[in-house]
């Protein structure tokens, strides 16, 4: 058997705390990605979820090697990117790509539609100037938009043409992996299941192996057989979809699949039952406030004068 | 015949424009009680927060021009003069806003801005408006209220700001409460606890409660009757049951259609619903979801595209914007409920 498309072994990222003042300290680290591990094989997908700051959106983020990683491996076809230099990364840019959450932002509102799909084209020169208006033409085709729209600027677009455009762009370089951040979350319910379906579509036509992040759980399921649950940093579950949610093994998971809301769930017999998990984080905020509780009464204490001595 | 507890009547709100004008919400009625829920559903621009902010007056010195009549327990709320509307701002109505960081001030204290909405209504104390957000905030599930009061909204988590937000909406006790999309920001697992909340309060005060949405998962769960939005128009009206089982016009089924559930199945794909909203600038002459219905051959004489279809009530209770005849509704069935379980 070959290599996977990507393996990512042990994966760390932690963002430096800096203390205040003239000069700053690193006084501490927030561990937004904390020992993750996982395989990607050419053409699969595998869904990413969690709430946010679970660090679903960081692990997208090193991935493309938007961020350098503190420690761990990132293995694409065999080569580890964990470390590469921005030099060693370029070719790279043509084999991963990613499409963002808010179609409105990730767009330069400057550059007309074919400038924004185009410029891949330019940055890599594969195609020759008078081959890119059709190759643009061809994208713009294949995600649905009017090939003659290729002068338009974003703001003549809809919110679910827009990410369209966003999904071109990414398809421009036939990338062999796709992190799709979020990509519907953004958009009217109606429009949504437009974008999904195009995913889909374009995942089998072209084989294209998905890292698809997002937090609405009946999304993930539809579109990843292989779906990992992240929490506080670490991938609580991975498995298969239906085990995962026929049988969801983490007390975590369990209680993100019960909380929700399930239209024809409530429409048979009102919704089931609530699973709290009563998570590190709450925890260890209800720990602070009552170490500021005991630090309150200790400071209270102090302040009563003290009874003089008989 | 007494008059329902709040009645929009016919309600308009046009915002003029230098490219014309746009039509944000055009001769909308409905009807709400205590202690009940309307959950108002649609796309964006369909007019469903617009339609909700003009109960509260918040077009009020805007150039948007508001028509129609909203009654409330007999007063309508329309011909109050600001003064009078600001009275009753944040007293009978009040309204939870989607994004709790956007809509509480980073300057002052959660403490301040919760106790500021019942200080401003009540002729009480610094101490004594303190005292009840304490309580109000330890009502909405905040641990530590009496130390949390002091903090400021960045110290808070985006679970613990709506619930704040909640505090301060309720802290005067209105009559009506208007939530528009107050859990689209938060995690599922958080919104499940607020939905859980605000119907837990809702029972305790009585309060009838408008919950805007575009997520029908969260209609189903909360709400009574729903009122489905389209282009600013109402679509299609009635109860919960009514409108998720048998959707009697083609855009309701296409929303309950279009997402996906935890039952689904994943190979088939989804059906979304094909094109994008119209806009309200340039409105179809005929029916406004003409351009993306499915079912549009099935009605003759290409009426759709000419003729606007008026709301007509086709059950009891349950009220429909759409030109297919009664023999045709057979043909919109969402999944069976029977199926499940």
């Amino acid at each position: 058997m070959s290599a996977p498309l990507l393996e990512v072994k042990d994966l760390t990222m932690h963002f430096p705390i800096r203390s205040r003042g003239i000069i700053p300290r690193t006084v501490g680290h927030i561990k937004a990605v904390d020992g993750v591990s996982f395989t990607i094989g050419a053409g699969e997908s595998l869904g990413l979820v969690g709430e946010s700051g679970s660090g679903k959106s960081t692990t997208g983020r090193l991935i493309t090697r938007l961020y350098e990683p503190t420690s761990g491996q990132i293995l694409f076809e065999g080569h580890d990117i964990a470390k590469s230099s921005a030099r060693e990364l370029k070719p790279l840019r043509r084999e991963i790509q990613m499409i963002f959450q808010d179609p409105y932002t990730s767009l330069n509102p400057r550059h007309t539609v074919g400038e924004i799909i185009g410029a891949p084209l330019e940055i890599h020169k594969l195609v020759p100037k008078e081959g890119r208006l059709r190759r643009v033409q061809e994208l713009l085709e294949i995600v649905g938009l009017n090939p003659e729209h290729y002068n338009r600027y974003p703001h003549e677009f809809s919110g679910g043409q827009r990410q369209r455009i966003g999904i071109a762009r990414a398809l421009t370089m036939s990338p062999k992996l796709l992190v799709a951040d979020e990509p519907v979350s953004a958009l009217d319910v109606s429009i949504q299941a437009q974008i999904i379906n195009l995913l889909k579509d374009l995942q089998r036509e072209m084989g294209i192996a998905f890292l698809f992040i997002a937090h609405d759980l009946a999304i993930v399921r539809h579109f990843c057989p292989q779906v990992a649950v992240m929490y506080l940093g670490k991938i609580v579950e991975n498995a298969p979809r239906d085990e995962l949610y026929s049988n969801p093994q983490h007390a975590y998971t369990k209680s993100l699949l019960s909380a929700v809301p399930d239209m024809r769930q409530a429409m048979v017999g009102g919704r089931r039952e609530r699973i709290r998990y009563v998570h590190d984080v709450e925890a260890s905020a209800a720990s602070t406030a009552a170490a500021i509780a005991a630090k309150d009464a200790a400071a209270a204490k102090a302040k009563t004068p003290s009874k003089p001595s008989a | 015949m007494t008059r329902p507890f709040l009645s929009v009547e016919n309600l308009v709100v046009h915002f003029p424009t230098p490219d014309g004008i746009v039509r944000a919400t055009d001769g909308l009625s409905y009807t709400l009680e205590p202690g009940k829920t309307l959950g108002i559903v649609g796309e964006s621009g369909s007019g469903k927060s617009v339609s909700s902010s003009a109960i509260l007056g918040l077009h009020r010195g805007s150039s948007a021009q508001v028509s129609g009549r909203i009654w409330l327990d007999g007063v309508d709320l329309l011909s109050l003069s600001d003064r009078e509307m600001q009275q009753r701002r944040g007293k009978d109505v009040a309204m939870i806003f989607q994004d709790p960081l956007s809509a509480l001030h980073p300057y002052y204290t959660i403490g301040n801005q919760v106790g500021e909405a019942y200080r401003v209504h009540n002729d009480v104390s610094k101490k004594a408006a303190r005292a009840r957000t304490i309580e109000m905030l330890d009502r909405v599930g905040i641990p530590n209220p009496q130390l949390r009061v002091d903090d400021y909204p960045h110290q808070f988590s985006g679970g613990m700001r709506q619930r704040a937000m909640i505090a301060m909406a309720l802290i005067n006790d209105p009559e009506l409460l208007i939530a528009d999309e107050p859990t689209t920001a938060l995690d599922v697992t958080v919104q499940a606890q607020i939905l859980d909340l605000l119907q837990d309060l809702q029972r305790e005060f009585n309060t009838a409660l408008i919950m805007i949405t575009h997520d029908l998962g969260v209609i189903a769960e909360v709400a009574d009757d729903v009122l489905v939005m389209y282009a600013g128009r109402a679509v299609e009206y009635g109860s919960t049951r009514q409108l998720l089982t048998a959707p009697a016009m083609p855009y309701t089924l296409g929303l309950i259609q279009s997402v996906p559930d935890l039952l689904s199945d994943v190979n088939e794909p989804l059906k979304p619903i094909p094109g994008n909203p119209p806009s309200l600038l340039d409105l179809p002459s005929g029916c406004a979801f003409a351009p993306r219905c499915t079912f549009k051959h099935l009605v003759p004489d290409d009426l759709p595209d000419t003729v606007m279809p008026e709301l007509e009530e086709i059950a009891p209770g349950h009220l429909r914007r759409c030109h297919l005849q009664e023999r045709d509704l057979s043909k919109l069935t969402p999944v069976p409920i029977g199926e499940l379980a």
